[in-house]
């Protein structure tokens, strides 16, 4: 049984389609996706992220604990966050995710809504005797984000607090619409953004008072599928599309938030040393379509006739009115510039290896 | 509520066909469909003259996240494939029963038009 979250009645008042996401009813798209993708480009949008897990850390062994479970490094100082990769032994990805240090032995940890059971059963059984507290807050908390480049100057008229004061990638305590809440400079669209976690029982509230705030700024509610083409604009990976259990987060390009020079142990780190001093046989790319047709999750790629790799991400990008997509390819194949061909139901198109992000004038990235 | 006009048949697939004074068919997606579906970005359509078999893939719909192939009505040949679609997909959106059409078609046998769905029929299954 799909669950839904504490503003699934909102969803519905604004006509929205929803769709089981995760485990969750969630709004896939209002209206337009294009629209809303925009809304979010140039003005601001208002997300939903209530199916996101929270897992909450705490005690003296907090730091020491993520430390060994995280490929990034943990001490990060009380009202930073930091994003990471959660890694198996063999350095496949358990999960990728966001980590805010709330206080000195206070974490709060961010992950994907398909794997929460995976995740919490996964964190939990490598407690072992550090001193920790660890809680699935996942049902209690409600995640509205807003995101675009007029978030903060909407923000502003939420909250008392300094939002300049919140760097990107901070957070503070402190009350949004009159409701307890983090409030923190994160998102996931490449533009600047909050994303305010509140009590499920506040969810309404602080939903209805954006919504209302926001009208001067032509607020836009924003769906799942706008959330994943901004992703993917700025190639931010997906995991369940980009990375998953067969992927090393050094196949992934993420090796930016995997800590091999410093003597932090965690999981998977001797297998992630030894790809990262041997290489590892195919690397994530982006990839614009030089033709005509859209790249899919699944089209395989090819050059000279040859099967080279396979896309793991791929849509319109609504910004740049281009087909773009992620994808894996032979190490050698990597380089921006490389001409491939996507197998598109039978066609040959162009498309080349690209950096990211794609869309380049994000105000956040 | 989408519309189903009363003066054309349906698919179960969610086409719509109209029978022209010549005889020959034309086809697109319904109302309902194309409100599914959200914003078509590209549509792949069939060449002229290509053989079609009834419940045969016979082009693609593409939307901003999705693909979703559309299908032939009946047997025939393919008499034309609107090419106003490849420069403005969004027709398909704006009048998917007029300028958004998707391609006429020289049907094989009359009769299979007729034992197509009427617009009650169609619209149980679009649940309306």
């Amino acid at each position: 049984m799909d669950k839904e979250t504490p503003l699934y009645s909102r969803h519905v008042a604004l006509g929205a389609h929803i769709e089981p996401f995760a485990g969750y009813l969630m709004p896939i798209r209002y209206g337009s996706v294009i629209e809303e993708h925009l809304a979010v480009r140039r003005g601001v949008g208002v997300f939903d992220l209530s199916h996101m897990g929270e897992f909450r850390v705490r005690g003296k062994g907090a730091r020491e604990f993520l430390d060994g479970l995280l490929t990034n490094n943990a001490d990060v100082e009380p009202g930073k966050a930091f994003y990471s990769a959660m890694c198996y032994p063999d350095a496949g990805i358990v999960d990728d995710l966001i980590v805010y240090r709330l206080a000195d032995d206070d974490y709060l940890m961010v992950v994907n809504a398909s794997n929460i059971d995976k995740d919490w059963a996964w964190v939990t059984s490598h407690a072992g005797t550090c001193d920790v507290r660890i809680t699935n807050e996942s049902d209690e908390t409600a995640l509205v984000a807003i995101q675009g480049p007029k978030a903060q100057e909407l923000a502003s008229r939420l909250t008392t607090e300094n939002l300049d004061a919140i760097a990107y990638y901070a957070q503070v305590q402190g009350k949004v619409a009159g409701c307890g809440a983090v409030i923190a400079r994160t998102g996931y669209t490449g533009e600047d953004g909050f994303e305010f976690y509140v009590q499920a029982a506040d969810a309404p509230a602080v939903w209805d008072a954006v919504m209302k705030a926001g009208q001067d700024f032509g607020i836009v509610p924003v769906g799942l599928a706008a959330r994943d083409t901004l992703r993917l604009e700025v190639g931010y990976v997906l995991y369940g599309n980009d990375i998953d259990h067969s992927t090393s987060p050094l196949e992934a390009k993420l090796g930016w938030v995997v800590k091999l020079a410093t003597d932090k142990d965690f999981v998977g780190r001797d297998v992630l040393r030894r790809q990262k001093e041997d290489g590892t046989s195919r690397l994530l790319v982006g990839l614009k379509v030089e033709g005509k047709g859209i790249i899919r999750h699944g089209t395989e790629l090819y050059q000279g006739g040859r099967r080279v790799g396979v896309v793991t991400s791929g849509s319109m990008a609504p910004a740049l009115n281009t087909a773009v997509g992620l994808g894996y390819v032979e190490k050698g194949l990597s380089k921006a510039g490389t001409a491939l061909e996507a197998d598109i139901r039978g066609r040959r198109i162009p498309v080349s290896v690209s950096k990211t992000p794609f869309y380049t004038a994000g105000t956040r990235r | 509520m989408s519309s189903i006009p009363g003066d054309l048949k349906y698919t179960k697939s969610h086409e719509w066909v109209r029978r022209g004074a010549d005889g020959t068919l034309t086809m697109g997606i319904t109302d309902h469909a194309q409100e599914l579906m959200g914003e078509i970005v590209m549509v792949e359509l069939p060449p002229q003259g290509g053989d079609l078999r009834a419940g045969d893939s016979t082009g693609v719909l593409e939307a901003v996240k999705t693909a979703e192939d559309f299908f032939a009505p009946v047997d025939g040949k393919v008499a034309e494939a609107n090419a106003a679609l490849e420069s403005d997909p969004g027709l398909v959106n704006r009048d998917c029963y007029g300028e958004g059409w998707l391609i006429r078609i020289r049907p094989a046998d009359a009769s299979q038009f007729d034992a197509l769905l009427t617009p009650a029929q169609y619209g149980e299954i679009a649940g309306e």
